[in-house]
């Protein structure tokens, strides 16, 4: 670690995170290692971006963070108290109001029988506010600065369109004015039209409400632009985790090479000469040498063994 | 490339509902030359797959070609029965949907699917549609054909049925490939192999795509013209280079703007507002309600297409010689002056 990232605070500490699901018993025992041992942090007041394909256990690294499942290993930190494992009633209470998720699919999301006052205020109701006109208030004011007004309050969710109803699915995160807010793929259900101006949008929060943010996400070229540090998973393994800018300048694991040279840009006489770098996990020879994290730059790690990171060094070198 | 393949005019297609009738593709014309690959993007609901569909003649039921041609092989697609579609659908135009497992049988071998779509085209006889079959599985990719022809679709991964989808397209040698979003439920490291399959089949056998997206980094590798399009119009047309350097229509650069590349930095560019709700058409430009650019006369009159040079048109008033002079917005020149000098360095 550098001196950089120890003078700044880290806000989610993970440490060797593993969730495994299993299916069948005895000799058709099946396990699926969907997060194995992922360890990274974020800071205070920054976009971490989780990028990697379908099936990588981005989606399960931040559903585990948020207690939807059970870690099989590993611990999570939230401000520095933990909040894997058992936890007492209280501690759940103040850690629900302070970590939000907001989801993907913004129609599946939103329950059709609840009204969008219901559907926004309930994170405060059930963190013991009882008075409806002060619950009111808070919706107002958060429903305002998502864009929505307050005559949308009384409506169901069918009355939207996707981008509104994306805009209520975040305003019942932020209503608890939560410290962190998990944001698993927000946009990538949307048109592109308004995708920006979602994605503007949750500019504005993080500037306006201080958030930290984990955004988890498949379009790379979003991810770059919003995050400011960028985590690459790969079959449940983080594999290298650097500054959104250094990530895309000097991809160091053979992997995120590959997944940046996939990048189709909107650009037709770059894309006639872009030559795509393949990727095979055969190269690795983890049997002989355990891999671990290692700091190859500043604020840069990746996940390797000793002769791999001794190899990306002189890469890096030339 | 001068050799026009399809020619679709004045299409007009639309749909009745319990509301009343939604007009999903309003005039809309385009030609296909022989051995390119025309790309139609646009938000959904802009009625780039309804233009397709009405080619192919999978419209649903509630659909109607209200008026228009769409001329292939000196015959108007658009007056065909569905039985006079059998020689065409499938045979001489092939469709890859987006999503690979829905397009799949999944009882059915995947080995029996291609052979099936063999036999049935006519092309092949019983006998030698076994090697055919595996031919086509080794022509778009697919490792170990012997044993894979023999597995469900289950067994295959998402890029893996894709390639079998585009096999069995391929099975009846069309002259007509049309490509619905093929890579839009796939990860990005496959989207760029089906890519580079889709490419190469086209530089082989001298076939003509339509690809449907809504990517326009997709778009810039596969199109070699682009037509965009808006509430069932298109509104700009155009050689690829044209329509990502040269853009005139202030929808293509909203498009164009609204999506980060990897070296945006400065706020976005978003489209305010919601599409327009085809059930009522607005007046004039579709556009203007979001269009910063509007000028008076979008409000009453829809702008024709102006010609930009021989090969690129647009569909906007700004274009006429009357209008202001507008600049498009900032965020989209500084991307466009970047990716010039890119393709400076790289030479």
């Amino acid at each position: 670690m550098s001196a950089d990232t120890n003078t700044r605070e880290a806000l989610l500490d993970v440490r060797g995170l593993k969730t495994y699901f299993s299916s069948g018993h005895g000799g058709k025992k099946h396990v699926v290692r969907a997060v194995d041992d992922v360890s990274f942090q974020i800071f205070k007041g920054e976009t971490f971006g989780l990028v990697g394909e379908s099936g990588c256990g981005k989606t399960t690294t931040g559903r585990t963070i948020i207690r939807l499942y059970n870690p099989t290993g590993g611990e999570v930190y939230f401000d520095g108290k933990k909040i894997s494992g058992k936890l007492g009633r209280n501690e759940i209470n103040q850690l629900t109001r302070n970590m939000q998720m907001i989801f993907q699919d913004p129609v599946a999301s939103l329950n059709p029988r609840m009204t969008i006052e219901e559907i926004v205020s309930e994170g405060l109701r059930v963190n013991g506010m009882r008075d409806r006109a002060q619950r009111l208030e808070l919706v107002y004011n958060i429903l305002d600065k998502v864009g929505l007004t307050k005559d949308h309050a009384t409506r169901y969710p069918h009355e939207f369109s996707g981008g509104q109803r994306q805009r209520v699915g975040i305003a019942r995160a932020l209503v608890t004015n939560p410290s962190l807010v998990i944001a698993d793929e927000p946009v990538s259900a949307l048109d592109v039209s308004i995708q920006a101006q979602v994605i503007n949008l949750f500019n504005k929060l993080k500037e306006e409400m201080g958030l930290t943010i984990l955004f988890i996400a498949h379009n790379l070229s979003v991810v770059k632009y919003f995050s400011d540090r960028i985590g690459v998973m790969y079959m449940g393994k983080l594999l290298e985790v650097a500054d959104a800018d250094d990530l895309y300048l000097h991809p160091v694991h053979p992997y995120t090479k590959s997944l940046l040279s996939a990048i189709p840009q909107p650009d037709p006489l770059f894309e006639r000469k872009r030559a795509r770098v393949a990727y095979d996990p055969a190269i690795h020879h983890y049997e002989e040498e355990r891999p671990q994290y290692h700091e190859i730059l500043p604020n840069h790690q990746v996940y390797a063994s000793q002769s791999e990171v001794e190899r990306y060094k002189r890469e890096l070198g030339q | 490339m001068s050799d026009k393949i399809l020619q679709v005019k004045n299409l007009c297609v639309s749909f009745s509902s319990y509301a009343g009738k939604v007009q999903a593709v309003r005039d809309v014309s385009f030609d296909l030359y022989r051995g390119e690959t025309l790309s139609i993007v646009g938000e959904s609901g802009s009625g780039k797959s309804v233009t397709t569909k009405a080619v192919l003649g999978i419209l649903s039921g509630n659909a109607t070609i209200e008026s228009g041609e769409i001329l292939y092989n000196g015959a108007d697609l658009a007056k065909f029965q569905d039985k006079d579609f059998a020689d065409i659908r499938g045979k001489k135009i092939s469709l890859v949907f987006q999503d690979p497992l829905s397009a799949l049988n999944p009882i059915m071998k995947i080995g029996k699917q291609i052979v099936e779509a063999l036999v049935l085209s006519g092309s092949t006889p019983k006998g030698e549609a076994k090697e055919k079959a595996l031919d086509l599985m080794r022509r778009v990719g697919i490792p170990q054909p012997e044993i894979r022809f023999n597995q469900y679709p289950f067994q295959f991964s998402g890029g893996m049925r894709q390639r079998i989808v585009i096999a069995i397209a391929l099975a009846s040698d069309p002259e007509i490939l049309i490509c619905d979003e093929p890579t839009t439920a796939l990860d990005v490291t496959i989207q760029a192999q089906i890519l580079e399959l889709i490419n190469e089949i086209k530089e082989r056998s001298s076939l003509s795509i339509i690809f449907i997206t809504h990517d326009l980094g997709v778009v810039a590798n596969v199109a070699d013209r682009v037509a965009v399009m808006y509430a069932g119009r298109i509104v700009e047309y155009g050689r690829s280079e044209e329509i990502f350097y040269n853009p005139k229509n202030p929808y293509t650069w909203a498009l164009l703007s609204s999506m980060p590349d990897l070296d945006t930095k400065e706020q976005l560019f978003s489209i305010p507002g919601t599409p327009p709700n085809m059930l009522y058409p607005p007046p004039g430009d579709a556009f203007h309600e979001r269009n910063q650019y509007a000028l008076k006369i979008d409000q009453r009159e829809a702008p024709p297409f102006f010609r930009v040079s021989d090969t690129h048109y647009a569909a906007t008033w700004l274009l006429d010689p009357r209008a202001p002079k507008v600049d498009p917005p900032p965020i989209l020149t500084e991307r466009i002056a970047r990716m010039k000098r890119r393709a400076e360095d790289v030479r």
